[in-house]
């Protein structure tokens, strides 16, 4: 039996659970699964400002809370929390080594994600209705291509405790240490079909114990501040136990595991991935004990010829701002306040992207339906992209000036100006892809 | 007899992007529901209550023996997580439209 648990979901997710696993999970890997498409375009963002970042920014702290707990447990850490720069982030892991004393540390840097030099001006992008990179007309700041099992077993072979990557395919993270351990056949399709459905299971950590899924009186949940990640108890066939430690909060049962099963696939028969195509439509969920439920039935296909590769752009500033208004007529008002930024910005050239919601009224399904109802509570929130900073500065000191020259008992400004990147995706051959592997020591 | 009841009464649900495409899985909490649930919630339905938002097709997948359908929704993240102006740029909240629908179920049904 193999013990995988999962310590982050995604860029954000929480420390403290992951390390109660580190100290108590008896695993034998502990995985970080770290990058979505927003926080992979952060990556570049933040390394395009500074060489040395465009990791994790929580990696630091998250090795140092878990890492001399694993090592002292014999578990091995698999994680891609070096997005956009695996270099700099294995220094890192290695500097929290070496502080906390832990000499000998091994970290396996898998590279070869940045495909940046295959994507050029005549590339497709498949999700932009087939447009060329050329005709998005805006510079390319970084091209990775999802790598799988293949990139990452180096690493594992190599005997490191800590494997480090960029971008991969989630899955593949969990399944890598599957097959190090079982030694299944990378045309053993229907394993890792099997292999690729745990750890789709396990890459949103407390998803599948609890998390995004409490409901008051509909769908409760025991002690959700306490919630724990997932741990996956996994046999040589792939057959496995979606489990959590028993002293930590959430809970796991059909339902949490049958919503995450459905977590951001589109046909169940075809989950692709750099491994295999997965197929989840035959899987079975039986609750086994207590917060034990079993998976098992997933199976696979042939893997796909193509690697999907994420294409970031400049997308020059993201700005938002808001204020809000309360009590009596406070909807009025805060519709008054949204005509007149309307008013005051949207005629100048350079503010045609200019969003504006009321949040209370319409803020998160404006565009599904009409307002719903009058609230005592409302924010205004003006939102823009635009390559020059300087138009949405104007855009942040026209909701502050609100203030003084809008409607009645307005407050609560707030405003921020970001990078901003935008993604789409692309096809390459899979045979122009060379990933490597670098071991760093402590 | 029918009357008209919230899915949200009898049906959960969950919400995932994938650049411009939301998919939105929902799941009856007894199966006795499932008939139900697979005649009324067709990408019709939610194509004709959401039009706006949702501006490209949608298709739906079945997993009869799980009780639950995916609905996979092209062209309606408002452009997706890093290009969309909204507030919800992932769609997450989208789970809560679909389950906002209402759905006609027996009149002598308990609960």
């Amino acid at each position: 039996m193999l013990r995988l648990g999962c310590g982050a979901g995604f860029s954000s997710d929480r420390l403290e659970p992951a390390i109660d696993l580190a100290e108590k999970g008896a695993l034998d890997y502990l995985v970080f699964e770290t990058i979505g498409e927003r926080t992979l375009a952060f990556g570049h963002r933040d390394r395009q400002l500074d060489p040395k970042r465009g990791y994790n920014p929580q990696l630091g702290a998250r090795m140092r809370g878990t890492l001399a707990g694993c090592k002292r447990n014999g578990t091995r850490i698999v994680t891609n929390m070096g997005v956009a720069n695996v270099g700099a982030a294995a220094e890192v892991v290695i500097e929290v080594a070496r502080s906390q004393g832990l000499d000998g540390v091994t970290v396996a840097a898998i590279e070869g994600d940045d495909v940046s030099d295959l994507i050029g001006p005549d590339t497709i992008l498949f999700d932009n209705h087939g447009k060329t990179v050329a005709e998005v007309g805006r510079p390319v700041v970084g091209a990775n291509v999802y790598l799988g099992i293949d990139a990452i077993m180096p690493g594992l072979e190599s005997g490191a405790d800590v494997v480090i990557t960029g971008r991969v395919a989630d899955p593949s993270l969990f399944l890598s240490p599957l097959v190090h351990r079982y030694g299944w056949q990378r045309d053993d399709w229907q394993k890792l079909g099997q292999g690729t459905l745990v750890g789709h299971l396990l890459e949103c950590g407390m998803q599948i114990t609890g998390g995004y899924f409490a409901d008051p009186g509909r769908k409760d949940v025991p002690r959700l501040a306490d919630c724990g990640y997932p741990i996956a108890e996994v046999d040589e066939r792939g057959n496995c136990v979606i489990t959590k430690l028993a002293d930590a909060g959430g809970m796991v049962t059909p339902r949490t595991v049958k919503e995450q099963l459905m977590y951001e696939v589109h046909d169940p028969t075809a989950y692709l991935t750099p491994d295999v195509t997965a197929d989840f439509s035959g899987v079975t969920v039986q609750e086994s004990g207590r917060d034990r439920v079993a998976v098992a039935n997933g199976t696979g296909r042939k893997r796909p010829d193509k690697l999907k590769v994420t294409v970031g752009f400049d997308g020059g500033f993201f700005g938002e701002a808001g204020v809000s208004y309360a009590g009596p007529n406070a909807t009025a008002r805060a519709a008054l306040a949204r005509d007149i930024l309307r008013d005051r910005l949207a005629h100048r050239p350079g503010f045609t992207s200019l969003r504006i919601d009321l949040i209370g009224i319409n803020s998160l399904h404006a565009t599904a339906h009409g307002p719903r109802a009058e609230s005592a509570d409302v924010r205004v929130h003006a939102a823009m992209r635009s390559a020059s900073r300087d138009d949405v500065a104007t855009m942040l000191w026209e909701v502050e000036s609100l203030l003084c020259c809008g409607p009645a008992g307005g407050g609560g400004y707030r405003g921020q100006i970001t990078p901003s990147v935008i993604t789409h995706s692309a096809l390459i051959d899979r045979d122009a892809v060379r990933p490597s592997v670098k071991v760093f020591r402590a | 007899m029918s009357r008209r009841i919230k899915l949200h009464e009898i049906a959960h649900a969950r919400a995932g992007d994938k650049g411009n495409t939301s998919n939105v899985s929902v799941w009856v909490y007894d199966a006795g529901d499932y008939p139900l649930l697979k005649e009324q919630l067709t990408p019709e339905r939610i194509k004709a209550a959401y039009p706006d938002l949702i501006r490209g097709a949608i298709k739906r997948y079945t997993l009869d023996h799980l009780h639950g359908l995916n609905f996979v929704m092209s062209d309606a993240l408002e452009g997706g997580v890093n290009t969309s102006l909204g507030l919800d740029s992932h769609g997450k909240s989208w789970s809560f439209l679909v389950l906002d629908l209402d759905i006609e179920v027996p009149e002598n049904r308990a609960g």
